[in-house]
């Protein structure tokens, strides 16, 4: 589905991401954990193009989407991306928040648009937040309306920087738990994450990276279970 | 009771040099200010020129610093390390120097400069003297407006791109919306500082309100009423524009209520 070769970005001298080539298959929850600093997050972002890579390709469904040329607005309508600080928009309603998208986009029609997200809002416990701004809403309630927001689009991937990072310990439950559900259904997930039990519970394949550096990975059992680098070794001995 | 009537007999007493009593004299003074001749006519044509040149000013200067405000925003936040866009570094150079200039000089020396220099021959002083506020403005909007733009968390305009938005619906369903409650106080006190620096305009030979009264008292010899009352307009214009400015602040804070 996604296909990385020879990934590089770099902000002015400074590499942040350093050769790196990996695969992305359809159906995989691949969780990307590392120490802050180490690149994970830029590589979520390279794969829509929010960072633009210094060198390499990314091809997604056959598309190359670090050609200049390619509609790469047509290509994010495919990928959802979720964000740390949820990004909602504080000037609109709920609702307009996740139907915007489809609508501008000619994806669906305004009442099509408003059907999926009053579906999507029930599905995670919100459908009465529809007209509520996002400001009278919890951090938590926030996060899964920024989900059901980018799920409103229908992709075929979704992308998760750091979802649970800055929310209330006792918030994080809710939006992992409406996570599981999307990996359940089977949505291909790319996670950058802190949460190790979510990596281990959901996670098809684990990648740690470290310096730019795609340092080790497997399935999560392996990479939790018998790390074979040092710096995973430690790593681990830090958050667990 | 004969207002005019009575204007003329104490008129012709202070004139006799007779004392009068404050009293009479406020009166005396205020008609002859205000009600002779009709001069609150001079005054009414005063309001609506000043206003008039207020709108033709604000106009230039919004559409000025609006693009403006793109040029310097679009420049900044081009991708480093990639190759700058030429005709963008060129364009925002030259959006700099009249920043840099308009911001550098006075007011009126910038009045004096077009109506005694650049404008010398034309006799459309009150034109000449809204586009001078217009340009003078515009430097001060593009500044407001770049602040509002640069203000607002990227994280929003990445939200909106990353849903498969495109530049220009982004920045008008998200940015700009935000951008523009934010500026909206800032703007209001440009807009109100506008208003009042068209009474410049008058060095120049600009007709509005100032001029009016000043018609006035060279002909009273008698300056205090005028100015008096010049001054109480101008209040009243910006209390008036202050309170609808209030009341779109609090229909765009809706979305703040919590």
């Amino acid at each position: 589905m996604i296909d990385v070769k020879n990934l590089s970005k770099s902000f002015g001298d400074h590499l942040v991401l350093d050769n790196l080539t990996e695969h992305i298959s359809p159906g995989e929850k691949v969780v990307i954990i590392g120490p802050s600093g180490s690149g994970k997050s830029t590589f979520l972002r390279c794969l829509n193009l929010l960072e633009i890579p210094t060198e390499g390709t990314i091809t997604f469904d056959g598309v190359e989407i670090t050609n200049p040329n390619t509609d790469i607005n047509a290509v994010r309508r495919q990928m959802g991306m979720v964000f740390q600080h949820f990004n909602l928009f504080p000037n609109m309603t709920v609702l307009r928040n996740i139907t915007l998208a489809p609508v501008r986009t000619k994806l669906m029609s305004q009442e099509e648009a408003n059907d999926v997200a009053m579906d999507l809002l029930r599905r995670v416990g919100l459908e009465d937040k529809a007209n509520a701004y996002p400001n009278q809403v919890s951090g938590g309630q926030k996060q899964r309306i920024a989900i059901v927001r980018a799920l409103a689009m229908r992709p075929k991937l979704m992308l998760f920087d750091e979802p649970t990072s800055a929310l209330d310990p006792e918030m994080v439950g809710e939006v992992l738990e409406v996570m599981k559900e999307l990996a359940r259904e089977g949505m291909t997930m790319v996670v950058v994450t802190h949460e190790m039990g979510f990596a281990r519970e959901v996670g098809t394949r684990v990648l740690f990276m470290d310096e730019g550096h795609i340092v080790e990975q497997g399935e999560p059992s392996a990479v939790f279970g018998n790390p074979q680098s040092e710096r995973l070794r430690s790593f681990l001995a830090k958050v667990l | 009771m004969n207002w005019a009537l009575q204007f003329e007999q104490w008129h012709a007493m202070m004139t006799a040099g007779e004392d009068l009593s404050f009293f009479q004299e406020f009166f005396v003074k205020f008609y002859q200010a205000f009600v002779l001749n009709d001069r609150w006519l001079q005054y009414l044509e005063g309001v609506g020129k000043t206003l008039l040149t207020t709108a033709m000013a604000l106009a230039i200067g919004v559409v000025l610093g609006v693009l403006v405000a793109m040029v310097r925003t679009a420049h900044d936040q081009q991708r480093p390390g990639r190759r700058k866009n030429p005709v963008l570094g060129l364009t925002n150079a030259i959006c700099k120097i009249y920043v840099t200039v308009i911001r550098g000089t006075p007011m009126m020396v910038q009045l004096l400069i077009m109506g005694l220099v650049i404008f010398k021959s034309s006799r459309n002083f009150t034109a000449v003297g809204a586009l001078t506020l217009g340009i003078n403005s515009g430097a001060y909007v593009a500044e407001i407006i770049r602040g509002g733009l640069m203000a607002l968390d990227p994280g929003q305009a990445e939200a909106g791109r990353s849903l498969g938005l495109g530049y220009v619906d982004t920045m008008r369903f998200i940015v700009i919306p935000q951008a523009f409650k934010a500026i909206l106080p800032s703007l209001g006190n440009e807009f109100i500082i506008l208003l009042k620096d068209t009474s410049l305009i008058t060095v120049i030979g600009g007709k509005e309100l100032v001029h009016a009264a000043q018609g006035i008292y060279g002909r009273t010899y008698e300056a205090m009423y005028p100015l008096i009352g010049v001054a109480i307009i101008y209040l009243v214009l910006v209390l008036i524009f202050s309170w609808l400015q209030g009341k779109l602040e609090r229909r765009l804070r809706q979305s703040d209520r919590r």
